[in-house]
């Protein structure tokens, strides 16, 4: 098995989710079968292939650098769980 | 008022600029539509006054005679978009609460061009999913019924399952839905509506919640191909919002569609001809064959040798950009937070109490195959696999100018029919799933019923760019496969 419940748990807080104990086995088992899965990518031939990132091959255009938005900071924090006047609130980072 | 529930946008269209009926009159049929069938759960959200407000204001501008292309014509708008003051929720948890200060770009398009608001459609988590079974509001009911079976509740695919089955259910004139892997041509395909994928950048995806940044795209859902051509018309634009947005004129769609399909050359992919195709969905795409050569067209064997590799190499590059679009969801900014002792813990928390399992499934997939020692082995190869797939269909464009496939390997399923095989399910996307990574435009047109009674839809890819060849296609296979049917659930 390529992928474990010490894997699960190393991947699920690179990502910040705090999974249950419980979960990480079922996870483990799934997610291995899906990487399992994947690995028929090996059988492609892909030598000298540019990578594909973008589906439709475009120029990124130039702009001007320059504000063109901003200045209303109420709309800004009105959607936040814990707003303080004007800013996002957190636990505290430093003693 | 039930006639007026019957009628294409198209004809809507036309009768509210001939004053046959008003926009409010047309607004308010659809209202009672959505309450009578409100046990599908299609709608998350439903905005009646403000649909009420914005039909008052059409038939003001009917009257002044400075209507817009879509003047009164009522809509359902997935979830996903964001909608100014109006809850936007992904059909997540963690985005509890959620009311954008902004509007996305394609719906405010909708809104200049005369659009009336009926309500947030429901969908999969984050639009993860081909059922709307991972939606945190639960699922979404097929308005079609198995004739078999008629109180088995089935699935109107998805993920943008509502957005299906409030068009087909006659509780919204069309609708507007996203496609990161077929999110609208399975679900289109599962309630016998029409549903386009235009091609990638065509559509602004600015104010869309993002799932797959490389691969979503907007797309309306209609009763007709024509209806499907107005829509997107009023959709499609570039947009500098959106720096993949294509810088490229919006052609009038709905003059193409009179052009048929004389002298068109009609790609088969042959990698299609799954061994596990069942029979009912062989011949549909036998009978697809059939009337467009009838029509006028000319059927050619083509070949997209990569095809197998498509959805593996999907699974790779959508949980990747999954992961890295859904780290803003923290508990800080808006949504839903889980209070902990630390920064970290707080996150941590809110991202499990947010999440659904399929969602939390692809996240860790993605942040997998991205970590340190993977990336080269799984995200770079999928990504080389995924300039395979794009050449397969450059080489094909040689001897083709559109392909027609099945859209689906099956009509729509039961709701609680075992669904713990993640690939199982993924499986419902293995004739959509290409297009996307090639960034295409591809369309469902619904094409017939199975032995259950159930719709099912024949796919149309084309060329970049080139909506109109495949929508002038999609009206050839709408007026040969003369499809009347409708779901047993509707208003």
């Amino acid at each position: 098995m390529a992928i474990d419940t010490k894997t699960v748990a190393r991947v699920a807080h690179l990502a910040r989710i705090a999974l249950p104990e419980d979960r990480q086995e079922t996870l483990a088992s799934e997610l291995d079968t899906i990487v399992a899965w994947v690995e028929q990518l090996s059988e492609v031939d892909t030598d000298g292939v540019q990578p594909m990132s973008s589906a439709v091959e475009m120029t990124a255009q130039w702009r001007e650098d320059k504000v063109t938005d901003g200045g209303y900071p109420e709309k800004i924090v009105a959607n936040a769980p814990d707003p303080v006047g004007h800013f996002f609130s957190v636990p505290k980072v430093v003693e | 008022m039930n006639d007026l529930l019957d009628l294409s946008l198209t004809d809507a269209r036309d009768g509210l600029r001939k004053k046959a009926f008003t926009a409010v009159e047309l607004t308010e049929a659809y209202l009672a539509a959505m309450d009578k069938t409100r046990a599908l759960n299609a709608y998350i959200t439903e905005t009646p006054d403000q649909a009420r407000a914005m039909a008052v204001k059409s038939d003001e501008r009917l009257a002044a005679g400075t209507a817009g292309p879509l003047e009164g014509i009522p809509l359902g708008v997935k979830d996903l978009y964001c909608t100014e003051g109006v809850l936007t929720t992904a059909a997540s948890h963690i985005l509890d609460g959620f009311k954008p200060p902004y509007e996305s770009t394609v719906s405010s398009k909708l809104w200049s061009a005369g659009a009336v608001l009926l309500g947030k459609t429901n969908l999969d988590e984050f639009a993860m999913g081909s059922s709307n079974t991972t939606s945190y509001y639960g699922p979404v009911r097929n308005p079609w019924q198995d004739k078999t079976d008629p109180d088995k509740a089935l699935v109107p695919g998805g993920s943008s399952g509502g957005s299906a089955a409030v068009v087909a259910a006659r509780s919204a004139l069309a609708s507007i839905g996203t496609d990161t892997g077929g999110s609208i041509r399975q679900p289109a395909a599962l309630t016998g509506t029409v549903g386009l994928k235009p091609t990638y950048g065509r559509c602004s995806r600015w104010g869309v919640v993002a799932f797959a940044s490389s691969l979503d795209q907007a797309g309306p859902f209609t009763r007709t191909v024509r209806d499907g051509a107005i829509m997107l018309g009023a959709m499609a634009g570039h947009d500098a919002k959106d720096s993949t947005s294509a810088n490229i004129a919006v052609p009038d769609f709905e003059a193409a569609l009179k052009r048929g399909v004389k002298g068109l050359r009609i790609g088969i992919p042959q990698e299609y001809r799954l061994k596990s195709l069942a029979n009912e969905i062989d011949d549909l795409w036998q009978r697809g064959i059939d009337w467009l050569r009838a029509a006028g067209a000319e059927i050619v064997d083509i070949s997209l040798p990569h095809t197998k590799y498509a959805l593996p190499a999907y699974y790779i590059i959508a949980p990747a950009e999954a992961s890295s679009n859904l780290a803003r969801y923290d508990g800080v900014r808006y949504g839903l937070r889980s209070e902990g002792k630390t920064l970290d813990e707080m996150y941590a928390n809110t991202r499990r109490d947010g999440f659904g399992d399929e969602v939390q499934r692809r996240v860790l997939i993605g942040t997998y195959v991205l970590s340190a020692g993977y990336y080269d082995a799984y995200y770079l190869k999928a990504q080389k696999v995924r300039a395979r797939i794009a050449e397969d269909f450059r080489n094909a464009w040689s001897q083709c100018d559109v392909m027609l496939t099945p859209a689906t390997p099956s009509a729509a399923f039961g709701i609680d029919d075992k669904q713990d095989d993640p690939i199982q399910m993924y499986l419902n996307d293995v004739f959509t799933v290409t297009v996307n990574l090639a960034g295409l435009p591809g369309i469902s047109v619904p094409a017939g019923l199975d032995h259950k009674g159930l719709p099912l839809g024949l796919q149309l890819i084309g060329k970049p760019f080139d909506e109109e060849t495949l929508l002038q296609t999609a009206q050839a296979l709408e007026d040969a496969a003369q499809f009347s049917a409708v779901a047993g659930l509707r208003a």
